[in-house]
Order: C-alpha cells, then structure tokens, then sequence
C-alpha cells in the first residue's frame, strides 16, 4: 500500500489560516503514506500534473487531496488519478477550507492541528478504500413535464424542439397557468396574453408534445431514465373527440359558480371553458357544480349539444407512461391572507383585493373589460393604496422568505392606476423595495416620478368608513401614523407552493424545503435538479421567481434532460448501498427510512443440511439509490453497507483520531 | 356554578354600575360569586409600569387568596383587573424562579392552579337558551355598539375572543335581542390611564369612538372595562366642549343590558348614575 497526500493551500483561503507545509509534513509519517506534499493551486493544471506524475514516480495506489469541499472538486481529482491509471475511487477528498480555515480564520493553530486530525482519518479510510465501477443503466428518451403553466410550457417546447417526445399533465382544464391571467409583464409592459397565448398553442400543436390537460400525475415508480408514471385523467363529461368546441352548451347551461380564472369576480358556467384562447379549446362539466350529477333534473348541455359529444357516464381514467426524466413545473398559488390578517378585515371586505385580482379587473380580456372599479359597487376608485409583503417577510403571519414579483408588480399596478383612472392617487406601503432585475429599477423609478407615493411602514389596520375603507398604518420614515381613506386596496399577497405540492413530491419521491416548495440539489451549482436523479425543477415550484427566471430555469431544465436523453445509456454512481445477504435478517427497517424508495424485498433460497429454505432479504435498487447512507445507519446486524462510505472505513477513520 | 369573585377597586368607586349589575345579572342566572376576603387591589397599570414584581405579587396575592378559599376558578368583572390577575398566573406558572421570589413577597405560596376567567367569558360561556328564555324585556329596538377596548383580547396568553374581530360580547347581545352594528372600533384604544397625565390623548382617541359609533348609527355603545366606560361615559361632555360636537350617546356595561332584557329593573342595574342619561335607551326597549 502506498498513499500519496496532496495538501492544498487554495492560494490564501487555506494557507493563510493553516500552517499547510506542516499538514503536509506530519502526513508524511502516517502509516502507509508513500509521499507527501504541498502546493498552492493543486487543482490547476501544473497541480495535477503534480499528482499524475508523483503517482506514476512513486507508485502511488491510494490518493488523498485536503483541499475544498468533496463538491467542488472530487469530480475534478477523480479524472486526474484516472489519468495516472488509478481506479478513480481510489480517492479520497480531505475538506481543509470550508470545514476548517474558512470557519477557524481567528485561530490558526487550532486550524492547523484540526486539519492534520482530518487528513490523518482521511488516510486511514484511504488504507480501506476498494476500487469501484460504474454501471450503465439505458434511458427512455421520453420526458414528462407536470404542470402547465409557463415553466411547463418552456420546458416542454425546448424539449420537443429538441426532437424528443414528452408529455405535458395539467391539472387544470387548459395550460397556460396564472402567466395567461396576467394583464401586462413588469418591465417592458407587454401583453401577458400575448406572449404566452401563442406559446399555448405551440405546444398543442407540436408533434413532439402530448397534452394531456384535467390530469394529474398519482404514481411514479421506477428511476432516472426508467421512470413508470400513472396519469390519472379525471372525467370530463364531454368527449373531446367529437366536441367542436361551438359553445351552445356553456352558453345555455343554467348553473353559474365563481370562476377561478378571473378570481371569483365573475361567474362562469358549470360546463366551461376557462377563458376564450384556453387551450384545448373545449369545455368540461365541473361535476362538483353540475345539475345533474348532483341528482337535480337538468341535462340542458346534452339536450343542446348538436355534436352529442356530453357523457354523463364518463368516469376518471388511469394510464401508464414510461418516461426517462420528469420535469415538475406546479408553479404556485398565493397566500390565504384572509385566514390570517384579521386586521385587513378577514376578506369580509370586498374592495379589498389580492394582486391577481387586480390583474383580472385591469384586463381587457376581464369581468369588466380592463376598467379599474370596486367590485364592491362597480365604481371607479379614485384612491388606491398597495400593500406590499402580505404573507411574505413576516414569520407572525405567513412565511419569512421575500416572494421576489411584489415589489415589481405593484410598481405596475401603481402605474396602471395612475395611467387608467385621471386624477388618481396611488399609495405604496412597503417595507423595502427590492428591484433585483434588468431594467427593474428604472421601472420603479418609472412609477415614482409619475406621483405614486411610496410610504415605508405596515399598514396595521384597515376599517370601513362609509363606503370607503380606512387604512391605517405607520410611516416609518417620518415616524408618524398615516390615515388614508381608501376606495380600493390590492394586497400583494405571498406565493405559497401549488396547492398538494408537497403530497405530489412525496407520491414522486424527491424533497420539499421548510416552506413545502421543491428543494434543488444544490442551491447554487445545481439549481435546476431535484435531489432525485432524472427530476429537474422550473419555475415558482421551486422558489418565489418572476417569468424571466422562470423561463430561465425552465430552459434550464429542459438543457439538462436533453443532456440526459443525449446518452443511450448512463453511468450510475457506484457509490450506493450494497447488502451482505448472509448477514441480512430481511426485517426491511432499511426499505423504511429509505428516502428514495430505493429498497425492496426479494427472496433467496438457503440450502443447508440438504434441505432448502426461503427467507427474504433486501435489495437495493442501483437506479434509485443515492448514495445517503440511511439504510446502513438503521441495519441491525450491519448488513448493508454503503461503497465508499463502508462501516469499516468510517471506523478506521474515527479510530485514527481517537487513538492517534 | 361557584366562582371566587374580585371585584376590584373601580367596581367599588367609579364603576360602581359594573359591580352592581354583574351581581345582578349572575344571582339571576345562576352563577354564585363569592367575594374573595382580604383582596387587594391588582396593581393595575401603575402597579406593573412601577415594578414587574410588584405587578405580578398583587396579584398573585389575590390568586392565593382564591386558592385558600379551596375554588378552583375565579372572576373579576373589570378587564384591567382580569387581565393583571390572568397575567400573573400564566407567569407563576411558567417562570419559576419569578413564582419564588413572589412568594417570599406575599408571604402566600402560590404555584398556579387557579383558572382566572372574565365574568364576559363566564356569562357568554352559558348557553344562548339560557339568555334567551328568560327574555323579558328583549332588546329588539336596540342598535349598539360593542366596544371590547384593548385589554379583553390582548395579550395573545390571556386574550378572551380574536383581537382582530371579537365576537363574543356581540353573541350574547345578540342572544338579548339587540342589533349589533358592524363598525371599526371595536379593538381601539380609548386612551386609558393617559387621562390622568396627557387628556388630549384621551379626548382624541375617545371622541374618534364616539363618532364611529355615531356614523355606524348606533344608539348606546356596551363595554366590559370600567376605564373605557369612564372615559366614554364621563368625558363624553368635555369632548363635546372641545371638538363642538354633539354626542349623547349612553354608554353601559354589558351587565346591565343583559341583566335589563332578563327582567331586572333599571335601577337595580344602576341605570340612574350614568353621566350621559340613559332615558333614551330605556324608552327604546320599552
């Protein structure tokens, strides 16, 4: 055995702390080490020729580098040892800068002692390390998008485009999302129905893309490029097949609810289409609100319809698709403010509104035509006042995360007022603007200069005063109360995750973060993939975002599943749990805690004593397993072990700074 | 029902209606209230605002009172009193070394186990039947005004109905008979004890009440709190003097118009010693 110790000094990040020509020294008398050394830059190209050449002088078998975090550069290591012709497991990374300089900057020598401790373990589990091999798994080169709404969309269409086949499940009865409910786009002010409408339509019409809309995803099973996922088609009541989408039957359905496209500010028809350019372009029975399958004599849709394309009898159906990656696209849904601010009245005020609700009323396309007016008695407002950070920054109320599209939206808003209403005010309440974005700030400068008056404090209360509404509030910049009497207030109320998100993360197998939105591998390096191989992330699902970034992200997305579907097959990361069937008592507490349901039972037969005996063990899944390491700490006979990572290996580490 | 009651020193002085209607109302109904011996009083803003021990030791005093009486619940009609008395026990309760250092104060060892409740929670805890088939006098004509002030659903560890929009006082006016007007001072300060150092405060915030109650057209306005009374009630003719305005707008405790709806005369209910008359009302209910 001989190992070879590269110590790094990462220019000052690590030696201007850690005293590294000693690490490097005192590593020189561990056992088994062959050579030791230090360089400034050891990742550069010089400091891995370094490597390459002392592993070759000095026949090295065994490498260790304390250098950055294993994250950085394992990858990085991993190829130059394999350049030498070293089994590219044969590495092992020590982290002397995030763990330790980094962290210990104010005591050197604490520093320095710590990471001859960390380089010393290191050695002792390189003495155990065994040479590990990739395995090659094929890949279904067919991608599944969930969602529908602008980050599906992208994500759907870069893929197609790419000439790969995908399926899109909406949930909703069209794609679109709430980009289409929008009016106009901060900063440039351009149609929001402009610019996504086309796009709807492109993905219908694409011969790479499957709509599949009033779906939703109930079961996924399987792993990165063999993915087996369950669509649940709800009943529609109207076959699309023969259905025109003339009109005739939600024009004399005699049902109205509330519609949710514009907000519970008008009524649609229990039989509908959400919007005049929903795509599809046919309607569906919302059988909660329907007459007639709610036992009340009706049947006016069918009677009307001159295709006969309604079916009362249609029921849900489930299909399987097998697909190579899936990309999840559930954007969000906005805070429940009412539940919370009983101080802005606990919605029982109808003139106060959510932004989404102004969206609807200063739209063409809206319930009232894009005039701004109270829907308390369809009266123009002459003062307005915005409350920003509704749910989003306050831990008392809603959620501590900024929601990121307030600021700039309400901007808009503010400037919409001022544009459409003469003679109108707008006030802002805000406790920070942040305009993080091209041309964002100009734009909020825009709205500024054209009299909107910015007031920094929270409004504490609003109370009705005649048919107005009194606002109430601190500002905070000239320490005094304000008083406002309002004809409308717009509340720029939290993003929150997709109502049952976290339910479908779990049904798919990846993770949430605090907040219930889908946590990314890694925040900064690998912002677009789940910590589930084969899932990526686009848009609001993943964090509050306005549409360029989600746009981004979702092209993002649609990058990385390309790369995937680029390969006929993939490498698997050796680097999993692995059972010692002898020893496996087949109790399963593994496939418990497993996060990534990546262990299953199977059953062996034992001969012994001539006869033969069937018992069942576990069995890791090489296409699911991550490499966590859950299962071995749970087995109680120390049956499962993790490649890499063994008991053994992780032992002889602590036992080297216990006993040194 | 038995409960230890404190009365308080406002309900022995200036709130005298409060006092005398809330025995009324709860001999009627059933609820037995047994004067605590010896009690003192609860400290009240100045006792708490001039030392935290010595706001939590008044009252804790009054709460080992209850507990040598050997009752498990007790009550006080005056929302400053209840709350201080609520206050300590979720204290001595939860801080120990606090609960002991009172304890060598008062010399009477108290470890919690006491329940304090408002006489508002204890009569809107009946059932609603209970109010309403005793009904004599409904109060069917009647608009008012409930008014819960600030320390009925403030702090969040003792508050008796949400801070926002309390409606309990409204349930059991309701129950009476009355209309309850949906206004929005309901939670507003009246100014409290700044009448005392600073009544341009009080006279403000005061005659802001005052005017909501009138825009929202209400014929009395009802509250639990003797201070808000007694700023409502007894000021209401300064405010008229230095806004120019001209409110008559008489102000009771819930007690008296619950213990007037069940039957009980008005000047058994103290109806006669208001400052803004009280003519008006009755003549409403008839």
């Amino acid at each position: 055995m001989r190992i070879g110790v590269f110590v790094c000094w990462c220019g000052s990040n690590i030696g201007g702390v850690v005293d590294v020509p000693r690490v490097a020294v005192e590593a020189a008398r561990f056992p088994h080490v062959a050579h030791s050394v230090d360089y400034k830059y050891t990742c550069s190209e010089p400091g891995q020729k370094m490597i390459v050449d002392a592993i070759k002088e000095h026949k090295l078998d065994r490498v260790v580098v304390a250098s950055c975090s294993p994250r950085l550069h394992e990858p990085t290591f991993r190829q130059t040892i394999a350049r030498a012709g070293l089994n590219p497991y044969l590495l092992e990374m020590v982290n002397i800068r995030e763990q330790c300089s980094w962290v210990h900057a104010k005591e050197p020598d604490k520093a320095t002692a710590k990471a001859i401790d960390l380089v010393r373990m290191a050695v002792a589990k390189a003495a155990l390390l065994e040479p590990l091999f990739e395995g090659a798994i094929p890949v279904t080169k067919k991608a599944l998008v969930v969602g529908g709404g602008i980050a599906g969309i992208q994500a759907a269409l870069d893929i197609a485009d790419a000439g790969h086949k995908v399926i899109l499940v909406e949930r909703e009865p069209t794609i679109g999302g709430k980009m289409v409910m929008l009016d106009k786009t901060f900063p440039t002010l351009d149609c929001s129905a402009c610019i996504s409408t086309p796009k709807m339509v492109a993905v219908a019409q694409h011969p790479n893309i499957e709509l599949v809309t009033y779906a939703e995803v109930t079961a996924v099973s399987g792993y990165i490029g063999n993915f087996s996922v369950t669509i649940k088609q709800k009943a529609r009541y109207v076959d699309h097949a023969s259905c025109t989408g003339c009109g005739t039957c939600w024009e004399k359905c005699p049902k109205k609810v509330p519609g949710e496209f514009n907000q519970y500010l008008d009524n649609r028809k229990a039989i509908y289409i959400p919007f005049p350019q929903a795509v599809p372009n046919k309607p569906c029975i919302d059988a909660a609100n329907c007459r007639l399958l709610n036992g009340q004599k009706c049947g006016v849709c069918a009677k009307v319809c001159p295709a006969g394309a309604i079916d009362y009898e249609q029921k849900d159906e489930y299909r399987q698709v097998e697909v190579g990656a899936i990309v999840m696209a559930t954007g969000y849904d906005l805070f429940n403010w009412a539940q919370a601010y009983g101080e802005y009245g606990y919605g029982k005020f109808p003139d106060v509104i959510t932004g989404l609700q102004f969206e609807r009323l200063v739209n063409a396309s809206g319930p009232t035509g894009g005039k701004i007016v109270r829907p308390s008695d369809g009266k123009e407002p002459q003062n307005v006042v915005f409350i920003k950070c509704v749910g989003s920054r306050d831990e008392a109320k809603g959620k501590a995360y900024c929601s990121r599209a307030c600021c700039l939206y309400t901007a808009k808003h503010a400037h919409q007022v001022l544009e459409k209403i003469p003679g109108s005010r707008a006030f802002v309440f805000y406790m920070d603007v942040r305009t993080p974005g091209k041309a964002y700030e100009e734009f909020y400068q825009r709205t500024v200069n054209e009299g909107a008056r910015y007031i920094r404090g929270r409004v504490s209360k609003i109370s009705r005063l005649g048919d107005k509404l009194l606002v109430r509030g601190a500002d905070t910049l000239l320490g005094s109360q304000v008083e406002i009497e309002a004809d409308l207030v717009v509340l720029a109320t939290a993003m929150v995750p997709a109502e049952n998100s976290r339910e479908l993360a779990r049904t798919i197998g990846f993770t949430t973060d605090q907040d219930g939105f889908f946590q990314e591998a890694h925040p900064k390096l690998r912002p677009v993939e789940a910590n589930t191989a084969g899932i990526f992330l686009a848009g609001t699902c993943q964090g509050p975002k306005d549409i360029p970034d989600t746009v981004a992200q979702a092209s993002a997305a649609a990058v990385k599943v390309c790369a995937l579907f680029a390969k006929q097959e993939i490498a698997t990361n050796p680097m999993i749990a692995e059972v010692n069937e002898t020893h496996c008592q087949g109790c399963l507490l593994c496939r418990d805690v497993c996060p990534f349901k990546a262990i299953e039972a199977k059953t062996i037969s034992d001969k012994a004593h001539g006869t033969v005996k069937t018992r069942p063990v576990a069995r890791v899944n090489a296409g699911l397993c991550q490499g966590c390491g859950s299962c071995t700490a749970s087995c109680r006979s120390g049956a499962i072990d993790l490649k890499g990572f063994s008991n053994e290996q992780i032992a002889s580490a602590v036992k080297a700074f216990l006993c040194c | 029902m038995k409960y230890a009651y404190f009365p308080g020193c406002c309900d022995h002085t200036s709130a005298r209606e409060y006092d005398i209607s809330t025995r009324a109302v709860c001999r009627e109904l059933g609820i037995e209230l047994v004067e605590i011996p010896d009690w003192n009083c609860c400290g009240s803003t100045p006792g708490h605002s001039t030392s935290h021990l010595l706001g939590v030791a008044l009252a804790a005093r009054n709460l080992a009172l209850v507990a040598e009486m050997g009752l498990e619940e007790c009550t006080a009609s005056c929302a400053a009193c209840y709350q201080r008395l609520a206050m300590a026990n979720v204290e001595m309760q939860s801080n120990k070394k606090l609960c002991d250092k009172v304890n060598w104060v008062t010399g009477k060892p108290y470890h919690g186990g006491v329940r304090v409740k408002s006489i508002l929670e204890i009569i809107s805890g009946l059932q609603p039947e209970q109010i309403s088939s005793r009904l004599v006098k409904p109060l069917d004509n009647l608009k008012t005004a409930v008014y819960y002030g600030c320390l009925m659903v403030r702090p969040k560890a003792v508050q008796v109905d949400d801070p926002e929009n309390p409606l309990v006082m409204d349930h059991l006016l309701q129950a009476a008979g009355a209309e309850t007007i949906d206004w929005c001072s309901k939670t507003e300060c009246c100014g409290a004890s700044l009448a005392i150092s600073n009544e341009d405060v009080v006279l403000k915030l005061t005659g802001k009440i005052l005017a909501e109650a009138t825009r929202a057209g209400a014929d009395c306005i009802v509250t639990a709190c003797p201070l808000c009374h007694f700023n409502l009630d007894m000021r209401q003719k300064k405010i008229n003097q230095v806004f120019g305005t001209g409110y008559r707008l008489p102000v009771f405790y819930f007690t008296q118009l619950i213990g007037l709806a069940i039957g009980i005369s008005p000047d058994d209910l103290s109806f006669n010693t208001h400052f803004v008359d009280t003519r008006k009302v009755l003549e409403l209910v008839g």
